[in-house]
C-alpha cells in the first residue's frame, strides 16, 4: 500500500502543477483576482502531495520492502538505519524525488511568504514554478519511477553502493539541490518579468532572498561534496574537474554573477536586461547539470544512445526551458527600459567585471565539459579534457578576477576613484606583498607559491580594509567605532565575510597544492615512516566485521619529536552484498593541515601499501566555503529582507492598487 | 532460482574483489632515481586512464593505469625526454589519452573559448557603453525628487 499512496500521491501533485501553471497565469492576464489567488492554495497543497509520496518512499527504504524495485536495487536489510534512509536519495530515481520535493518546497515557501508581491507577479511565478514541477513529474512518473514493484519479492536488496554508505550522502546532496532547485525561482521571477513586461529595483529586492538561500546552500553543497570526494576516494584530491562536479560549479559561476549584477539593478537600476538573462541561465545550468548527471551521457555517448528515453525526456525539458526562455527574453528584453548611468571606473563598473570574469569562466568551464561529447559526436575523434586544461585556463581567469575583488566594495557608485581606493588598500598590498616576499625567501623556486599567498593574503586584507573603512576603526574612538559596526548594513558584512572566505579558500589551495608532501611505500609491522615533523609507526592490522561489511584495518601510532600525538587507522572494507570495497582515509588535523593516510594491499608476508600525505592549510579550502556561506547568511538577514517579510492582510490590500 | 543467483553474484563480487589491486601508485613502481621519478609523476598526471572516468594514470588503480604507469617509468629509463614519451603514448593511445588536448584544428575552438569569450564580453561592454553615453537623451534619469521618492516607496515598510 505504501508505495502505492506515494506513486499516487505524486500523480495528484501532478494533476495540481497543471492547474498551478495555467490558471493562475490566465488569471494574472484578464486581471482576475480569484483565478491569480489560485496560485497559492495550489502550490502548497502540491508541495504537501510531494512530500508525502517523498515521505512513502523513505518509509518504503526503513522498512526495507524489497518488493519495490527500487529498494531492491539500492537498499540492504543490514544497512544501519541512517544508510537506509539517505540511500532513498543515493539513486537516480529517489534522487530525482528529491529534486522535485525541493522544487515543490520553493515553490510553497513563495506561496507563504511572498505576500509583499505585486498579485500578478506572485501568480505569474507560481505558474512558472508549476511548469518546471510539472515537466519533472511527468519525467518521474514516466520514467523514473521509484514505487515499481516486481513480484516475486526477493529477500535481500542488492546494497547501497557502498562509496555512497557515509554521511555525507545525508548532506550533500541535498544542500546541492536547494541549490541547483532554488535558481529555480530566479527563473521563474524573470520569465514572470518578461511575460509582465515590466521589471524594476523592486523586483532584485523580491529575488534577493531566494537567490541568496539558493548560493548559499549550492556554495557549501560543492565544499561538502569536494571533502566528502577528498576523504572518501582515498588519493587526497579535493577537485577533479570531473563534469559532474562541473555541472555543480558552473551555476555557482553564474549564480554569483548573478548576486552581484542584482546588486546593481535594486541599487541603481541599471543591468537589468543583464540581470534577467543571468537568472534564465543560472537555472539553464542547473538544469543542464541535471541532464549531465542524470543522463548517462557522461559516462559515453553510446551509454547515452542505448537507453535513451531518460536522456531523451530531459533533453526536451531542457530545449523547451531553456530555449523557450531564451526566445522570450529575446522578444520581450529590448522592451525593457534601461536604467541608470555610470563611469566605466564604479562600483557598478567593478561589479561588471566580475560578471565578465565570472561568465567567462563559466563558458570555459561549459566548453571544457561538453567539448569531448560535441567533438565526437561530430567528427568521431575522441579526445579528453581533464583537470591539466582546466587549471591551465580557469586559474588565470580566476586569478585575474581575484585581484579586482579587494576594489569593488571600496569604490564610490556611479564615478568611483581607482587611486583613492589604491591609496586606501595601501595597508592591504604591504600585506599581500610581505606574505609575497616571506613566502619566496623561505620556499624558493615556485614561483606559483609566493604569488598565490600573496593574492590570497590581498583578498583576505582587502575584505579585512573594507570593515575598517567603514567602522573607521584606527582614525575614530572604539566607541564610535562600535556604533558604527552595529549601524553597518548587515549586507556590508555579507560581502566582507564573503570576500574574506574567498581568500581563505585560496590560501588553502595554494597550501595544499604548493607544499603537500606525499610518501608512498610498503611498511611491514614495526616499521616506521617519516613525512615532515611526523614519524608514523605501523603497529599492526586487524581484521573486525561492521553491520554489513568486514574491515581490514591498520594501526599506526604517530609521534612528532618522539612524543606520541594520536592513532591513525586507515582500513579497507568490503561489502558482500555488491562484491566492491572501500578504502577508509585516516585523517589527523594538525591546526588547519592535516596527515591524510589510506590503505593499499596488505600482501601474505603482513606488509602494507600505504599513501601517506601531509596536506598542509588543506582544511582551509573548505573552511573558506563556510565562511562564505557566513557572508551569504550575513547578507540574508539584511533590513531588506525584514522589509520584505510577510504583511498582515489588511495592508496587502491596501498595497494592490499601486500594482 | 533466486537464491542461487544471488549467491553467485556474490560470489563472483568477491573474486574480483580479491583481483582488484589497491591506490593508485604502488610502491614498487617507483623508481630509484628520485629525478626520473618525479618527471613520471609530472607525465602521469597529465594522462589519461582510458578505462576510468576522468582519472589521471596518476589516481586510477585501474589495471590499465598500473601498465601505463610502468610503460612512462620504462620509456624515462631508456633514456627518452618528456615530449617523446608523450608522443610514444599518443601514437599508441591517440590523442584520447592527454588530458591536456593539443592545440589543433579540432581542438582550436576549444583552447580559444576563454579568450574570445572575455575579449567579445570586453568589446561588447565597452560598446554599450559608448552607446548609451552617445544617446543620454534617450532616457532621462530620475531627477533627485523621483529617486528620494522611490527609495520611499522601496524602502516603506508597508
Amino acid at each position: 500500500m505504501i508505495a502505492e499512496v506515494g506513486h499516487y500521491a505524486l500523480v495528484l501533485a501532478l494533476a495540481l502543477a497543471l492547474i498551478q501553471s495555467l490558471v493562475p497565469l490566465y488569471g494574472a492576464r484578464t486581471r482576475d483576482a480569484s483565478l491569480m489567488a489560485v496560485a497559492a492554495p495550489t502550490a502548497l497543497a502540491q508541495f504537501g502531495f510531494v512530500a508525502l509520496s517523498f515521505a512513502m518512499l523513505v518509509s518504503c527504504y526503513v522498512a526495507s520492502d524489497f518488493s519495490v524495485r527500487n529498494v531492491f536495487e539500492n537498499s540492504h536489510s543490514a544497512m544501519p538505519l541512517i544508510y537506509k534512509f539517505t540511500s532513498t536519495w543515493g539513486n537516480h530515481e529517489g534522487s530525482m524525488l528529491l529534486w522535485v520535493l525541493i522544487l515543490a518546497l520553493f515553490g510553497a515557501l513563495v506561496a507563504a511568504f511572498g505576500n509583499n508581491l505585486p498579485r500578478s507577479l506572485k501568480a505569474t511565478v507560481l505558474s512558472v514554478q508549476a511548469w518546471i514541477a510539472a515537466a519533472f513529474y511527468l519525467f518521474i512518473l514516466v520514467t523514473s519511477n521509484p514505487f515499481l514493484r516486481f513480484a516475486p519479492a526477493p529477500l535481500e536488496g542488492r546494497d547501497l553502493n557502498p562509496v555512497l554508505q557515509d554521511l555525507g550522502l545525508a548532506i550533500h546532496p541535498p544542500l546541492l539541490y536547494i541549490g541547483y532547485v532554488g535558481f529555480s525561482i530566479s527563473f521563474s521571477f524573470a520569465i514572470a518579468a518578461l511575460i509582465e513586461g515590466r521589471i524594476d529595483a523592486a523586483w532584485a529586492r523580491w529575488m534577493r532572498p531566494w537567490m541568496l538561500v539558493a548560493w548559499m546552500c549550492l556554495t557549501l553543497g560543492i565544499a561538502m561534496g569536494s571533502y566528502w570526494a577528498y576523504y572518501e576516494l582515498g588519493w587526497g584530491g579535493w577537485w577533479f574537474w570531473d563534469p559532474v562536479e562541473n555541472a555543480s560549479l558552473m551555476p555557482w559561476l553564474v549564480g554569483t554573477a548573478l548576486l552581484h549584477s542584482a546588486v546593481v539593478m535594486e541599487k541603481r537600476e541599471a543591468l537589468k536586461v543583464w540581470t534577467i538573462l543571468l537568472s534564465i541561465l543560472t537555472f539553464s545550468l542547473s538544469l543542464i547539470g541535471t541532464f549531465l548527471v542524470r543522463s548517462g551521457v557522461l559516462t559515453s555517448v553510446h551509454a547515452f544512445a542505448s537507453d535513451p528515453l531518460r536522456g531523451i525526456f530531459i533533453l526536451t525539458i531542457l530545449v523547451l526551458f531553456i530555449g523557450g526562455g531564451l526566445a522570450l527574453f529575446a522578444l520581450r528584453a529590448p522592451m525593457l527600459r534601461q536604467g541608470g548611468l555610470f563611469a566605466p571606473i564604479s562600483r557598478e563598473g567593478a561589479l561588471v567585471f566580475n560578471n565578465l570574469f565570472l561568465t567567462t569562466a563559466c563558458a570555459t568551464v561549459f566548453v571544457g565539459t561538453l567539448y569531448p561529447l560535441a567533438l565526437e559526436a561530430l567528427t568521431g575523434d575522441k579526445i579528453s579534457v581533464g583537470a591539466p586544461f582546466f587549471n591551465a585556463t580557469f586559474g588565470p581567469l580566476f586569478a585575474a578576477l581575484l585581484v579586482a575583488v579587494p576594489f569593488g566594495p571600496l569604490l564610490a557608485w556611479k564615478r568611483g576613484d581607482l587611486g583613492a581606493v589604491a591609496q586606501r588598500l595601501s595597508g592591504a598590498f604591504v600585506v599581500a606583498v610581505v606574505g609575497l616576499a616571506a613566502t619566496f625567501v623561505l620556499e624558493g623556486r615556485p614561483l606559483l607559491a609566493p604569488l598565490g599567498i600573496g593574492l590570497a593574503l590581498f583578498v583576505i586584507a582587502g575584505a579585512v580594509t573594507d570593515i575598517v573603512e567603514r567602522t573607521g576603526l584606527l582614525r575614530t574612538p572604539l566607541s564610535t567605532v562600535a556604533r558604527r559596526a552595529g549601524g553597518l548594513p548587515r549586507s556590508a558584512w555579507g560581502t566582507a565575510f564573503a570576500h574574506l572566505g574567498l581568500g581563505i579558500t585560496l590560501l588553502g589551495i595554494v597550501g595544499e597544492t604548493q607544499w603537500g608532501a606525499e610518501r608512498i611505500v610498503s611498511l611491514k609491522p614495526g616499521e616506521k615512516i617519516t613525512i615532515r615533523s611526523y614519524d608514523l609507526t605501523f603497529d599492526r592490522t586487524v581484521n573486525r566485521t561492521g553491520p554489513n561489511y568486514t574491515e581490514l584495518a591498520a594501526t599506526f601510532t604517530v609521534r612528532r619529536h618522539g612524543e606520541v600525538i594520536g592513532v591513525m587507522e586507515p582500513s579497507k572494507r568490503a561489502f558482500a552484498a555488491r562484491g566492491t570495497a572501500t578504502t577508509e582515509s585516516a585523517l589527523m588535523a594538525r591546526g588547519a593541515s592535516q596527515l591524510y593516510l589510506s590503505l593499499g594491499d596488505v600482501n601474505p608476508d603482513g606488509s602494507a601499501a600505504i599513501r601517506l600525505y601531509y596536506k598542509p592549510l588543506v582544511l582551509l579550502i573548505w573552511l573558506g566555503c563556510v565562511v562564505m556561506f557566513i557572508g551569504g547568511a550575513f547578507s540574508l538577514s539584511d533590513r531588506r529582507l525584514r522589509v520584505g517579510a510577510p504583511k498582515p492582510a489588511r495592508v496587502r490590500t491596501a498595497m494592490a492598487p499601486a500594482e | 532460482m533466486a537464491i542461487m543467483w544471488w549467491w553467485r553474484s556474490a560470489l563472483v563480487g568477491v573474486v574480483l574483489f580479491a583481483a582488484q589491486p589497491a591506490v593508485a601508485v604502488q610502491p614498487d613502481e617507483i623508481l630509484k632515481d628520485p629525478a626520473l621519478e618525479a618527471r613520471a609523476r609530472a607525465l602521469s598526471r597529465d594522462l589519461r586512464c582510458m578505462v576510468c572516468q576522468n582519472q589521471s594514470i596518476d589516481d586510477s588503480d585501474a589495471p590499465l593505469a598500473r601498465d601505463l604507469r610502468i610503460l612512462v617509468r620504462e620509456r624515462l629509463t631508456a633514456g627518452d625526454s618528456d615530449p617523446q614519451v608523450v608522443d610514444f603514448l599518443v601514437d599508441r593511445y591517440g590523442e584520447f589519452v592527454l588530458l591536456k588536448p593539443r592545440f589543433e584544428w579540432h581542438t582550436a575552438v576549444l583552447w580559444l573559448t576563454p579568450a574570445v569569450a572575455l575579449l567579445a564580453g570586453a568589446i561588447a561592454l565597452v560598446a554599450a557603453l559608448r552607446r548609451r553615453r552617445a544617446t543620454p537623451a534617450g532616457i532621462a534619469p530620475l531627477t533627485a525628487d523621483e529617486e528620494r521618492r522611490l527609495a520611499e516607496m522601496i524602502d516603506r515598510p508597508s
